[in-house]
């Protein structure tokens, strides 16, 4: 009984909301190992690229209440993502029209391209936080749980409770639809495998009669689509801020980096790798040993490895760890 | 003097634009805007040594600004002997540890082959130490901790003038540009800035939450100044003489005694803060003009030419007989060094220390838009990019107001959308050094003032 109990807690407190962050970056990861691919840059727009479809998806959900159409126990923001890619999809097309298009035809040094992007990030932000301001903003609606702690512990007799929200639950079900659509797109349709050739190398692909308009238009469209629907599932599961989304670019590289950045399968993986190597190193394991171990040898201390002021540190320093000793990410991207 | 001619005009602008704010906002705003402009131009300096001589990207200027501040407290505040006495021993046992486990690491590195054993071997150690200082650690850091944690909670520093800390600071960000410099400098331009963007997260996380050290996100307050007090000003005989005399013909127009004395009080309370900033300014202007002249020297030396030809092109620089590694090692620390004395100018200028205040967004990137913008490869382009950018990160709100003014003109003053734009008036400024950053990487690459080499 005593090992159930510690297998719920682990459960409970890690592993649910490892794997329900861990997609978030994911798909975050995708997005920008996507642009370092295809339009070989370092994004560091990513995060406020990503408020900014949350943004829109935030205020077609207010629209929505406003005239009573919810989708009942779901949150009303699924339905609202359609609507948000598009205007996403299009704002992206703008910036890269007035802002990146010039620089790739003129083959400049990536470096210049990520300082772009920069500027791209400062106007971002302003436009975001002029529209829907800076402030903390919730806009779950529905049903909060699918499982609720209490239920779960009459249901079963156990000690410990499994809550499981539902944002958790959509997180992890419209991450596993969204990227085995996408890599079924890259791997096995004409256009996606034109796309890895033209990662993979640019002058050959041109000569293979490539469009490569058509490429870098397709890339933005789906990076819209990644942006927009990992920012709201961030935006769900926590709470919209700006601050935040920005904050979130750092462990989105650190992700993208980890798994080999230009491959879109190691980004996936990275994501995970990062959520749950910051979760496990920063709990504390007293109630987990205190089930586990005989009630003598119980620990007095926290057991824990670090404290969770820390929790950005482990993935930055997970990245360092990996820089240097695999430069190219665990499952092999592009070389440096 | 005719080749200089855009230099001049440009300082002309930039220092006529500051007057003006003097003249119509007040000289108060005007100086402080001056004196952030001197830091922010150390900071861009210490950019443009690595990114416009060097190439190198360093993001991770909030890290070593922070560390800066991290000296001003260190070297000024006064020691706090119970926390000594309390966990004092435990401390310095673990910095030994430290020590050791590095002297360890080195040992077994130079002493066996490369293999996967002496790989473990060295993870052991590490692992082990690690363990080893926690226990060590904890006791005293909780004993320090609970020493008075109203007002202390953690170790002091040394209680020297804080002008030292401003040596000590550079010494602070260069000893970790050093050891991020050996790790990262190997990798290639966009790597390295994430890397060290990363890295001065790490640096930014650690003094937020070593409170011990630090005092964590409970802040450092009342550090000592180099410049007297606005209090002790105000009751100095020869003070409120000269501003007597710089007000007299003001005074004069008052006929009544009493009148006359209050308002000689307002004079001597705004004249008072305003020379405590003229002071931080006399100092701050006395650093830029020395690292001014030595980058300006470092410049046009053979030294300067050997970073130009490595900045380059770093295979032809190899092929002479150059060490570019090396050199973008001495590089990275110089600059990073640079960036903590400006830190450390920071914190005096405030006196106090808010491991909080430390974002990315005003400490990394806007530090880049001021290299970028002011021109790169150019001490004089960084720091008016310095100046420029300080300036309308600054005056970016009331031009903003102005703008949304005249927009919405013909909209009522409740409408809904005029009432919007003016609470996000503060958000301008991110639209401005966007849209500003933009149009110059577009149009004039090379920032306003480009990078002018000249065989001399």
């Amino acid at each position: 009984m005593d090992a159930l109990n510690a297998l719920i807690l682990l459960l409970n407190y890690i592993f649910v909301p490892a794997l329900a962050y861990g997609s978030q970056l994911a798909i975050g990861a995708i997005f920008v190992t996507l642009i370092y691919g295809i339009l070989r840059f370092a994004n560091f727009a990513t995060g406020d690229m990503m408020s900014f479809g949350t943004m829109i998806a935030i205020l077609f959900t207010w629209y929505f209440q406003s005239i009573g159409l919810t989708l009942g126990f779901l949150p009303t923001a699924l339905l609202a993502i359609p609507f948000a890619i598009l205007f996403m999809g299009l704002y992206m097309l703008i910036i890269d029209k007035f802002v990146f298009k010039y620089y790739r035809l003129n083959k400049s040094p990536p470096v210049q391209l990520a300082m772009v992007s920069i500027g791209v990030m400062f106007v971002t932000q302003a436009v975001v936080r002029i529209i829907i301001g800076p402030s903390d903003r919730r806009f779950f609606d529905g049903e909060k749980f699918l499982i609720k702690a209490n239920e779960f512990k009459e249901m079963t007799g156990l000690n410990e409770g499994l809550a499981i929200k539902s944002t958790q639950v959509i997180t992890i079900v419209v991450t596993i639809i969204l990227v085995s659509t996408l890599f079924w797109f890259l791997n096995k349709t004409k256009t996606g495998k034109s796309m890895r050739a033209y990662s993979d190398n640019e002058d050959l692909a041109l000569l293979s009669g490539i469009d490569p308009k058509k490429i870098v238009m397709i890339t933005w469209m789906i990076a819209a689509i990644l942006a927009t629907i990992g920012g709201v599932l961030y935006g769900l599961d926590k709470s919209f801020k700006p601050f935040t989304y920005f904050n979130n670019m750092l462990p989105i590289f650190a992700a993208a980096i980890v798994g080999g950045i230009g491959n879109p399968f190691g980004a996936f993986l990275g994501g995970y790798v990062i959520a749950f190597s910051e979760i496990l190193l920063t709990y504390a394991y007293k109630k987990f040993f205190m089930y586990v171990l005989p009630e003598s040898m119980e620990p007095d201390g926290l057991i824990q490895l670090l404290s969770t002021d820390y929790k950005f540190a482990v993935s930055f320093s997970i990245l360092v760890i990996v820089l240097l000793y695999r430069p190219s990410g665990i499952f092999k991207g592009k070389i440096l | 003097m005719r080749k200089n001619l855009n230099v001049i005009a440009a300082y002309s602008i930039m220092m006529g634009l500051i007057i003006l704010v003097g003249i119509f906002q007040s000289w108060n705003i005007a100086l402080s805007i001056f004196n952030l402009c001197l830091i922010s131009a150390v900071m861009t300096m210490g950019a443009n040594i690595q990114w416009g001589y060097a190439g190198l990207i360093n993001f991770g200027i909030m890290g070593f600004t922070a560390l800066g501040g991290l000296a001003a407290v260190l070297i000024s505040v006064n020691p706090v002997q119970e926390a000594w006495s309390a966990g004092g021993t435990n401390i310095l046992l673990s910095l030994f540890l430290i020590i050791g486990i590095v002297l360890a690491v080195r040992f077994v590195q130079k002493k066996y082959q490369k293999s996967k054993i002496r790989g473990y071997i060295i993870a052991a150690i590490i692992i082990l130490g690690i363990i080893i200082i926690r226990f060590v650690s904890e006791p005293g850091i909780e004993a320090i901790e609970e020493v008075n944690p109203a007002r202390t909670g953690f170790l002091g520093g040394l209680g020297l003038p804080i002008i030292f800390s401003w040596i000590v600071g550079a010494f602070f960000a260069g000893g970790l540009a050093f050891v991020i410099g050996k790790v990262a400098l190997g990798l290639r331009a966009d790597y390295l800035a994430i890397a060290t963007l990363l890295i001065s997260e790490i640096v930014i996380a650690i003094i937020k939450h070593e409170d011990w050290l630090t005092r964590g996100v409970k802040n450092v307050i009342g550090l000592k100044r180099p410049a007297p007090y606005e209090v002790n000003l105000q009751e100095t005989e020869w003070f409120i003489n000269l501003v007597e005399k710089f007000n007299s013909g003001n005074l004069a127009l008052i006929s009544d005694l009493s009148e006359r004395q209050a308002a000689l009080n307002q004079f001597v309370i705004e004249g008072s803060s305003v020379f405590v900033k003229l002071c931080y300014s006399g100092l701050f202007l006395v650093v830029v003009i020395i690292l001014l002249i030595l980058t300006q020297k470092a410049l046009y030396s053979p030294w300067g030419r050997m970073m130009r030809a490595i900045r380059d092109n770093e295979e032809a620089a190899n092929a002479m007989g150059k060490n570019v590694v090396k050199q973008h090692l001495l590089i990275f620390v110089l600059g990073s060094a640079i960036v903590g004395i400006a830190g450390a100018m920071l914190v005096t200028q405030d006196g106090l220390f808010t491991p909080g205040s430390y974002r990315p967004l005003r400490y990394t990137f806007l530090i880049w838009v001021m290299v970028i913008v002011g021109g790169s490869g150019n001490n004089f382009g960084a720091i008016l990019g310095g100046f420029v950018v300080w300036f309308l990160w600054i005056e970016a709100a009331p031009i903003g107001l102005y703008l949304v003014n005249l927009t919405t003109a013909g909209l009522e003053d409740t409408h809904f959308l005029r009432v919007h734009l003016i609470e996000s008036v503060p958000y301008f400024r991110f639209l401005m050094m966007g849209i500003g950053l933009l149009l110059i990487m577009r149009y004039r690459p090379k920032g306003i003032l480009p990078e002018k080499i000249e065989i001399k």
